[in-house]
């Protein structure tokens, strides 16, 4: 199970959080911390699983973007990999040729679009095309 | 246009705090952002609470308490439009939690919104509960979830699935109403769905056994089917990756059979050639292929045996291990962990590859592999492995120094084959990374270190020569320290050589120096500094000749400011200065550690009174008081000399240090506590009368000199006269009236008695009811001291009860009253109370004994008392 899902930038500025566990505030800021160094420091060619407090996170980053998944210690690392640039090429395709400021200022919207990929924690939908169809269909009725 | 009025449309509050350049005009923004929305929210400003909504969201992602927003975003919940629903929900999730308690207020807008028409608000009220339900909404909402789990949209259908996932992981029991309705989503076709359908069946099986059950007898042939069309189909555009279609799927269908098949025979048939075929079909040169094969390998080492298909899993992780990509060696080692308990023999061929992994700058599989290592250990191949973990030892991080050491530790802790070799594997790593070494580690070292009699001079010698090298490492100069000290006579004499070594001339004055440097470092911490002055006042012993020096060291800490050195300071300068004689004693050999109560103890953590780190084993009389128990190593050494007894108190180690055993004898009740006149401090010098007492004859317990500086100096009251009569009591009884017991037959007689002149015995005290004799023995090494034995006796025809003797002495005499052996006392003669006294006469031949006494009792439950004075004592007592 996803327990929560970063986007950071390089600063440490949180991009995007979405947390699939209850956490207090500053538990909150902590985490984003601590995720952040763990993170920023290493080097490209390591690996992409750090072990995180009883968990794991799975990164990778994008440009000037970490994206940091908390996972189960159990669960697939490469899968989760694998989800990570899904998510990606969905942003990449919905904004056209996305870069952090789209985020930014649309920071609803990607929210709107992790929550049509990943809900409670596992994944929704598979395919790149179901979702932006269906993001076209919410946009509409807005 | 007025950036901060609240009709400011989000991108330009966006673009505004954007341009901050500081922390502090960020905050007046924000500060400024938040009054308008507070007042537009109080104000219940319909027009812009969309708006608003979402900046106050975006303040929040800013790091900024946002709670007043909650209200407003349950307010937006319940407006009728999708818009406001939309933004309502979007807030809902990002500023609470499941915990809240404004999340109950939600619950009926959110079962109204399951209910509704327009299946993009069904979705929107399903997200919202997926994401953030609490069982009791859980509760209150899953009939509805369950209807949806039917509907005609797929899109509802997926999100309804992933809301039970989390339903059931907060209320387990209604797990079973959901079995039933996964089963029908394992039919469909529809990806999303399918997927959602699967990961819904593999948290019930996890959750409930019923369904484990359900899913293993009828949805394994339906699932295996559906692997395979899936793994033969042709290329399907929408949901490729790399070539794959639908790698998730692949995953989540694994993922799913390996739990259908954990522990079931059966089940697993039913799969095996699925398996074999994903396991070799399965190109694994992109990331998306090597996901499904490492869920594959998974799947093979989780389910009941088959030997072919595990000999192609290992495979598949030996090629993993080989690869170049750093995230495929990581899951490697990571699964190989598993492969060890299946298969170790396979593992093993892959040693050298591991080895190299632990080397790997990339600290994640340094990790990985370490931990691989540790299981990979047999008694094969240890020394070899150790051999090459030390050498990495010495080019390592220092942050992973920590974990390699510890490893290290227990790897030569669980198999080391022989304890020379164990003792040079400890060596090299404490002179390593002696600093990350925990305490228990070098206290296990020592216990061993004695353990092992013939290598005592192997080691010091070996000791003495690493300190002379490495000097930063605080532990190796404790053990070392601790063994100089120790076996310095070994050190100086070359004795006990063992083929391997090569001569070292060490002198007498070298030894006292490796221990004055490290009492001189200005980095040794009080661990350090104690042991070394404990070690200083062994080679003073050993050492006699170079006794000046060593106190002259010793004196320039009497002014320490801490407590602890300059308390021992003060107390071993005294021995060396004052107390020649006992000096050998206390310092003598120390016996052999006992291992197994070592580990027991270490094991069970028993709580240290006194902590010694070798574990002061039970059977040594120890007559040493140390008024603030030290985290520290060594109570003084304490002469063993023929310590044959094999009394131990079980676990009870430190029982009693100080010696005064204030728990009675089961018939005592609190008298023992009154001595008139007595001190109780006095008591400490000389009861140490631990109940562990050795049943040798063999007396040196030692009350030291230690005593004399809590207890005030006794003038006069040398320590020693106390020592020898008391040894030979009874174990377990702590009342010392044993000791010159009259009238049991005494086996044990003390030294002392029969080469002291006797003295006749008087009545001291006569009265109708009662009678009080008293037996005279001199303590053969002191004139002054007079042991006395007090009976008892009962004329009366009732019993006494409560019996209580008190007395007092004149200013030049000493007393100390033992415990009675019991208080109550029979009637009629039919028994009696002994209780011993000591006494000691400063004036001794000047003035002899007098003594005032009283006696309390209760009899027929009235409280009586007796006084009276003794005048008879024989003189040249």
């Amino acid at each position: 199970m996803i327990r929560f899902i970063l986007l950071q930038n390089r600063q440490g500025k949180t991009r995007l959080a979405k947390y699939y566990i209850p956490l207090e505030e500053s538990e909150l800021h902590k985490v984003e911390y601590e995720v952040h160094r763990l993170v920023v420091n290493r080097d490209p060619k390591f690996t992409n699983f750090v072990e995180f407090r009883t968990h794991k996170v799975i990164y990778r980053r994008y440009a000037g973007l970490f994206f940091s998944l908390c996972v189960d210690i159990t669960d697939n690392e490469l899968a989760y990999l694998e989800s990570i640039h899904l998510f990606v090429e969905i942003l990449d395709h919905f904004f056209t040729n996305v870069c952090e400021l789209d985020l930014v200022f649309n920071f609803h919207k990607v929210y709107l679009i992790l929550d049509e990929f990943i809900l409670a924690g596992e994944l929704q939908e598979t395919s790149k095309k179901a979702i932006i169809e269906r993001m076209g269909e919410l946009e509409k009725l807005d | 246009m007025n950036p901060f009025s609240s009709g400011t449309r989000m991108r330009d509050m966006i673009r505004a705090i954007r341009a901050c350049k500081t922390a502090a005009e960020e905050r007046a923004v924000v500060r400024k952002e938040c009054a308008a929305i507070r007042a537009a929210i109080s104000e219940n400003d319909q027009d812009y609470s969309h708006r608003n909504l979402a900046k106050l969201m975006f303040i929040h992602m800013l790091g900024y308490p946002t709670h007043f927003g909650q209200m407003e975003c349950l307010k937006l919940i319940a407006t009728a439009g999708f818009p406001e629903k939309r933004i309502g929900y979007l807030g809902l999730m990002l500023l609470l939690d499941e915990r809240q308690e404004v999340l109950m207020l939600v619950t009926n807008s959110i079962k109204q919104d399951l209910n509704h028409t327009n299946q993009y608000i069904v979705g929107l009220a399903l997200c919202a509960l997926g994401n953030l339900g609490s069982a009791e909404m859980a509760r209150d909402l899953a009939p509805d979830v369950e209807r949806l789990l039917q509907f005609r949209d797929p899109n509802i259908r997926k999100k309804a699935a992933l809301c039970t996932i989390r339903i059931i992981k907060k209320v387990p029991d209604l797990a079973e109403n959901f079995i039933k309705p996964a089963a029908v989503l394992l039919k469909e076709k529809h990806h999303g769905v399918l997927i959602t359908g699967v990961q819904l069946c593999t948290d019930l099986c996890r959750v409930s056994d019923e369904a484990l059950e359900y899913f293993k007898k009828k949805s394994i042939d339906g699932l295996v089917k559906l692997l395979r069309d899936l793994t033969n189909s042709p290329y399907a555009p929408e949901y490729d990756i790399s070539g794959i279609t639908d790698p998730f799927l692949h995953v989540r269908l694994l993922k799913l059979l390996r739990v259908l098949g954990e522990g079931d025979a059966d089940a697993s048939d039913s799969m095996n050639d699925l398996l074999a075929q994903v396991a070799t079909k399965t190109e694994s040169n992109k990331n998306a292929g090597n996901a499904i094969l490492y869920e594959c390998v998974a799947a093979i080492m989780s389910i009941e045996d088959n030997g072919g298909l595990r000999v192609l899993a290992v495979n598949i992780l030996g090629r993993f291990l080989s690869s170049r990509d750093n995230n495929i060696r990581y899951v490697a080692l990571n699964m190989l962990m598993k492969a060890m308990a299946l298969d170790s023999q396979a593992v093993q061929r892959h040693r050298a590859t591991i080895l190299e992994c632990v080397k790997d700058p990339d600290a994640s599989i340094r990790k990985r592999a370490l931990e691989l290592v540790y299981l990979l250990v047999n008694e094969n191949n240890v020394k070899q492995l150790t051999k090459d973990l030390v050498d990495y030892l010495e080019v390592s991080d220092p942050e992973f120094k920590g974990d390699l050491s510890a490893k290290i530790c227990s790897i030569v802790e669980k198999f080391s084959p022989e304890k020379i070799w164990y003792i040079d594997q400890m060596l090299k790593v404490l002179s390593e990374a002696g600093n990350y070494v925990k305490d228990d580690v070098w206290h296990a070292l020592i216990v061993v270190i004695t353990n092992a009699p013939n290598l005592h001079g192997y080691t010091v010698r070996s000791l003495y020569k690493a300190v002379q090298t490495t000097t930063e490492q605080e532990t190796l100069l404790r053990v070392a320290v601790w063994c100089v000290g120790e076996y310095a006579d070994l050190l100086i004499s070359n004795a006990g050589m063992l083929d391997i070594e090569d001569p070292i001339t060490v002198t007498e004055a070298d030894a006292v120096n490796v221990v004055e440097t490290a009492i001189g470092r200005d980095s040794s911490d009080l661990t350090t500094r104690a042991m070394c002055l404990i070690a200083l006042l062994k080679l003073s012993s050993r050492f006699p000749s170079l006794s000046k020096r060593i106190n002259d060291i010793i004196h320039r800490h009497k002014r320490s400011l801490v407590l602890e050195l300059q308390q021992r300071a003060i107390e071993f300068n005294s021995i060396i200065g004052k107390h020649e004689k006992i000096r050998s004693a206390l310092v003598e050999r120390m016996p052999v550690l006992d291992e197994a109560t070592f580990s027991g103890r270490r094991a069970g953590s028993v709580p240290n009174a006194v902590s010694t780190s070798q574990g002061a084993p039970p059977k040594i009389p120890n007559g040493v008081v140390k008024p603030a128990p030290p985290p520290l190593v060594d109570l003084l050494d304490l002469s063993s000399d023929d310590v044959p007894t094999s009394v131990s108190v079980g676990g009870d180690f430190l029982h009693d240090l100080l010696g005064v055993d204030m728990s009675p004898a089961p018939s005592q009740g609190t008298n023992q506590t009154k001595k008139s006149g007595t001190d109780m401090l006095l008591d400490l010098l000389s009861i140490g009368d631990p109940p562990a007492l050795s049943n040798s004859a063999a007396l040196d317990i030692l009350s030291t000199s230690q005593d004399s500086q809590s207890a005030g100096d006794l003038s006069g009251k040398s320590p020693t006269p106390l020592l020898s009569v008391k040894a030979s009591t009874s174990a377990g009884s702590s009342s010392m009236m044993d000791l010159l017991d009259g009238f049991g037959a005494t086996p044990s007689v003390p030294v002392a008695v029969t080469d002291a002149p006797t003295y006749p015995s008087i009545v001291a005290f006569e009265s109708s009811s009662l009678k009080v004799t008293f037996n005279f023995t001199k303590d053969p090494s002191s004139q002054h001291t007079t042991l006395i034995e007090a009976q008892f006796t009962n004329k009366s025809p009732n019993i006494y009860s409560n019996f209580v003797f008190q007395a007092a002495v004149p200013k030049f005499l000493q007393l100390h009253l033992d415990p009675a052996s019991s208080n109550t006392l029979p009637a009629s003669g039919d028994g009696s109370i002994t209780q011993t006294l000591r006494i000691s006469n400063s004036q001794h031949g000047k003035k002899s004994l007098v003594m005032r006494m009283r006696i309390n009792y209760k009899v027929n439950n009235k409280d009586v008392l007796e006084e009276g004075q003794i005048n008879t004592f024989p003189r040249g007592l």
